[in-house]
């Protein structure tokens, strides 16, 4: 690479509406030269892509879609803070590529005013013109731009058609001088502003430029205000009190007059160029529309995509994850077998491979999800879910926007969580967050398969029509969405209380999604998955390793298992030789050197003097009122990373070994056994039953046993904060969950 | 004062004015529900809100109380 000729690089900011095909474009212009970060401190994605033309080289940067630059929140400051190159960004784009909808002009093109507003280099990609040929509407592209007093290129990003035209364009706006003028407001407007304008920049160093005065006069809400002025005298508030009511006073209230003037303009500047036929046909998008938000076939579409989507994260997600598990163990056999046995080998086999599995295992959902999710919102019916759920999901103060993200839940809830993006307000999306992981996700579906299995009798009801096991498992799911339903309700009542938001919400037209479009969202979840979540995951799978491996003591199992040795052998010798007793001794001892059981024995010796299995006994007397014994108390510490290790503990602890494949039906029964002939150490009586199996099952409905989800939480949020809250509400409610169970329950059996 | 809400389907209106001085106001706005604009009511969700709109070539969905913040003159047009 020689830098014989060096121009720098140029920087361009990509503004545009939502739904317009803005990523298609950045994609388009981008390809895979596209890397993903965050604006420091808000949870808003910032895709820098870059590109070539000539010899000159562009740096693009994807401006989260918004209908407006009036800064409402942190994330849509986002935009001005880029467009203005204040805050976190050295200086002001060199351009501004502006992607406007042919076929929804009008509001396109308020966006655009607001951009123009900025007095940069500013040039118009004209997208989906397609379409709007489809729909009779017919543009003057030539005199558009000559109004606009910048250049417009029409383009179909989803085609790549006037790709090459746009980078032209860019080439040349680079080269010009003239910046756009523009300015829509009426002259009292003006007026009134450059006052303010000579008020504020009285007494500052760096002067204020127009358009963030009259971004200031405008913002009702305050948060520029309090950004721009924020230890100004008093007078300077003042002084814009005056000037927004003088405004009101001829007849231009704040803010209705930035919608009144622009979209005025807006009107003047299409007159006579754009030509949208009277009659209005009506178009497939219309039909189609029409059907998707009928009364009864609405409804059914809707079920039906969430039966599919639903059942695919599950049905296809399978077959992955097996692969990765079967992956994961075949690669820790190998690793095994190459290094010695000690603190090494297993912290390579059950530490590092395990951890990474654990976060790999995951993947498979993810990118299902997100390839399901971007064909949704990419085709136009993600809206259409929104609009159609709203009504259910205002029922607990959310809005229909919250749907998807929990209905996925029940998959896995970091998918889910990582869907709440598409939730714009704040206070809704955190509620989102927060409840998401009270869905019974698929981990915890073998927990509740084998304690069903082992404990819940198969009796049927109706001739055979209902099955209690069946109901059993039904009112576990049951359970977790009506807590769900009122942990959401006091939440909005109480930590999330405020306004409500509004649900004004645009339903694009339908269109084919594109493939490029959902396979570049889908690479994009999964990587930014394993790169934020995936270090938290590994790290605490290699803590949780640490706990269940030392302290190691190995010259006190081998006595423990002499001792048990001896029992058996003491037993031999003390029956004459060809008795039965005498067989069924010397049968048992045989059983007992198989180096299997050997192998099973040490590691559930080795597990109960570890930390962890000191911890189990530690918090005994707590989980005694649950019904629960240490063994089962040591499961739940030791399912922290992942719910569905707690029968994997079970299993090392009742002597099956690690290896124990959950999945498998053989090795299920093997462990619903041992579950059944588990006794307490002090009484002998049986640990498992009915109320203890219902106990253990309502604590892994509501716990928080997931370092994935925490970690999410973590990622999603940016704050410690929320995940230990999670954690923290979740886990009361599962201990007082399970101890009501047990104590209710067991006085109804027992 | 006739609202947006109590349009019946396949019926246009011109806006007159929004309530003002709420979020939901300037988010209306910047939608393009400004005064002057006509808006037709397309249809109701399945359990009777939100309500789906047609204004300046596009389709805009709210929630029936929020519609309700919208005042409206019928078009002599469409009586």
């Amino acid at each position: 690479m020689s830098a014989t000729i060096s121009r720098s690089t140029l920087r361009i900011a990509l503004v545009g509406n939502p739904n317009t095909g803005k990523s298609t474009l950045f994609n388009a212009l981008a390809g895979i030269n596209q890397r993903v970060g965050n604006y420091p401190g808000v949870t808003v994605e910032k895709k820098i892509g870059r590109f070539n033309k000539g010899l000159q080289t562009f740096e693009l940067i994807d401006l989260p879609g918004t209908y407006s630059l009036a800064p409402r929140s942190p994330d849509e400051m986002v935009a001005v803070d880029v467009l203005l190159g204040r805050g976190s960004c050295q200086s002001p784009p060199d351009i501004v590529l502006s992607i406007v909808d042919a076929a929804n002009l009008q509001r396109n093109l308020y966006l655009l005013s607001q951009v123009l507003s900025c007095g940069l280099p500013t040039v118009v990609a004209l997208n989906m013109v397609d379409v709007a040929g489809d729909r009779g509407i017919e543009i003057d592209v030539a005199a558009l731009s000559e109004r606009l007093g910048v250049r417009v290129i029409p383009i179909q990003a989803n085609r790549g058609q006037g790709i090459t035209e746009l980078k032209t364009a860019l080439v040349q706006v680079a080269e010009e001088i003239a910046l756009p003028e523009h300015d829509p407001f009426p002259p009292v407007f003006r007026d009134l502003a450059d006052q303010l304008t000579d008020h504020l920049n009285r007494n500052r160093s760096e002067a204020l430029p127009r358009f963030l005065v009259d971004r200031l006069i405008l913002d009702g809400n305050g948060y520029l205000e309090y950004q721009l002025l924020p230890d100004e005298t008093t007078s300077q508030h003042e002084e814009l009190t005056k000037i927004r009511q003088e405004l009101a006073d001829n007849g231009l209230p704040v803010p209705a007059v930035e919608a009144i003037s622009r979209y005025g303009w807006v009107g003047k500047l299409l007159d006579g160029i754009v030509h949208v036929p009277d009659q209005r046909h009506l178009t497939i998008s219309d039909r189609i529309d029409h059907v998707l938000t009928n009364k009864i076939w609405g409804t059914l579409v809707l079920l039906a995509v969430m039966a599919f989507l639903f059942s695919s994260i599950f049905i296809l997600a399978e077959p992955a994850m097996n692969l990765v598990d079967d992956g994961v163990s075949w690669l820790g056999e190998h690793v095994n077998s190459l290094l010695s046995e000690g603190a090494l080998q297993s912290l390579v086999v059950d530490g590092v491979i395990g951890g990474v599995g654990a976060v790999v295992i995951f993947l498979p959902q993810i990118l299902i999800l997100f390839a399901f999710i971007a064909v949704l919102e990419d085709c136009g019916y993600m809206a259409r879910a929104a609009y159609l759920m709203d009504r259910l999901m205002a029922g607990v103060g959310l809005s229909g926007r919250s749907f998807i993200p929990l209905l996925s839940s029940f998959a896995c809830a970091v998918p889910g969580i990582m869907a709440t993006r598409v939730i714009e307000n704040r206070r809704d999306r955190l509620a989102t967050i927060l409840i998401a992981p009270l869905m019974s996700c698929s981990a915890r579906l073998p927990v509740y398969v084998i304690l069903i299995g082992a404990f819940v009798p198969a009796h049927t009801y109706l001739g055979g029509m209902v099955g209690l096991r069946g109901l059993t498992l039904l009112s576990m799911y049951l359970l977790g969405i009506f807590v769900a339903v009122v942990v959401a309700w006091l939440l909005k009542r109480t930590l999330l209380r405020g306004e409500t938001p509004p649900f004004v919400l645009e339903l694009p037209s339908y269109k084919l999604p594109s493939l490029r479009t959902v396979c570049f969202r889908m690479t994009e979840r999964g990587w930014d998955f394993l790169k934020r979540a995936g270090t938290v995951i590994f790290a605490v799978t290699i803590v949780v390793w640490a706990l269940a491996y030392y302290p190691r003591n190995e010259s006190k199992v081998a006595n423990q298992i002499a001792a048990e040795r001896n029992k058996l052998q003491t037993q031999i010798d003390s029956t004459e030789v060809d008795t039965r007793e005498h067989e069924v001794a010397s049968n048992s001892l045989d059983e007992f050197d198989q180096p299997e059981h050997l192998d099973h024995l040490a590691a559930s010796l080795h597990q109960q003097q570890s930390f962890l299995g000191r911890a189990g006994k530690f918090i005994e007397p707590a989980v005694r009122p649950l019904g629960w014994d240490w063994r089962i108390g040591c499961a739940a510490i030791a399912s922290f990373p992942a719910r569905e290790v707690v029968m994997g503990v079970l299993g090392v602890i009742y002597n099956l070994g690690s290896d124990l494949d959950v999945g498998s039906e053989g090795d299920q029964s093997r462990l619903q056994e041992r579950l059944q002939a588990a006794r307490w150490d002090d009484t002998g009586e049986r640990v498992y039953n009915l109320p203890v199996a219902l106990s253990l099952m309502v604590f892994f409905a509501l716990c928080a046993q997931c370092a994935a989800t925490l970690a999410v939480i973590y990622r999603e949020t940016n704050s410690w904060r929320w995940p230990i809250f999670t954690f923290t509400y979740m886990t009361l409610l599962a201990y007082v969950g399970a101890l009501a169970t047990y104590q209710i329950s067991s006085r109804i059996w027992l | 004062m006739t609202t947006l809400a109590q349009l019946s389907r396949g019926e246009s209106a011109q806006v007159v004015q929004i309530a003002q001085g709420s979020e939901l106001s300037q988010r209306l706005l910047e939608m393009g529900v400004t005064p002057g604009v006509v808006i037709r009511f397309i249809g109701a969700a399945p359990l009777g809100d939100p309500l789906e709109y047609e204004l300046r070539g596009y389709r805009l969905c709210m929630r029936r109380n929020e519609a309700e913040q919208i005042e409206i003159q019928l078009t002599s047009h469409d009586r």
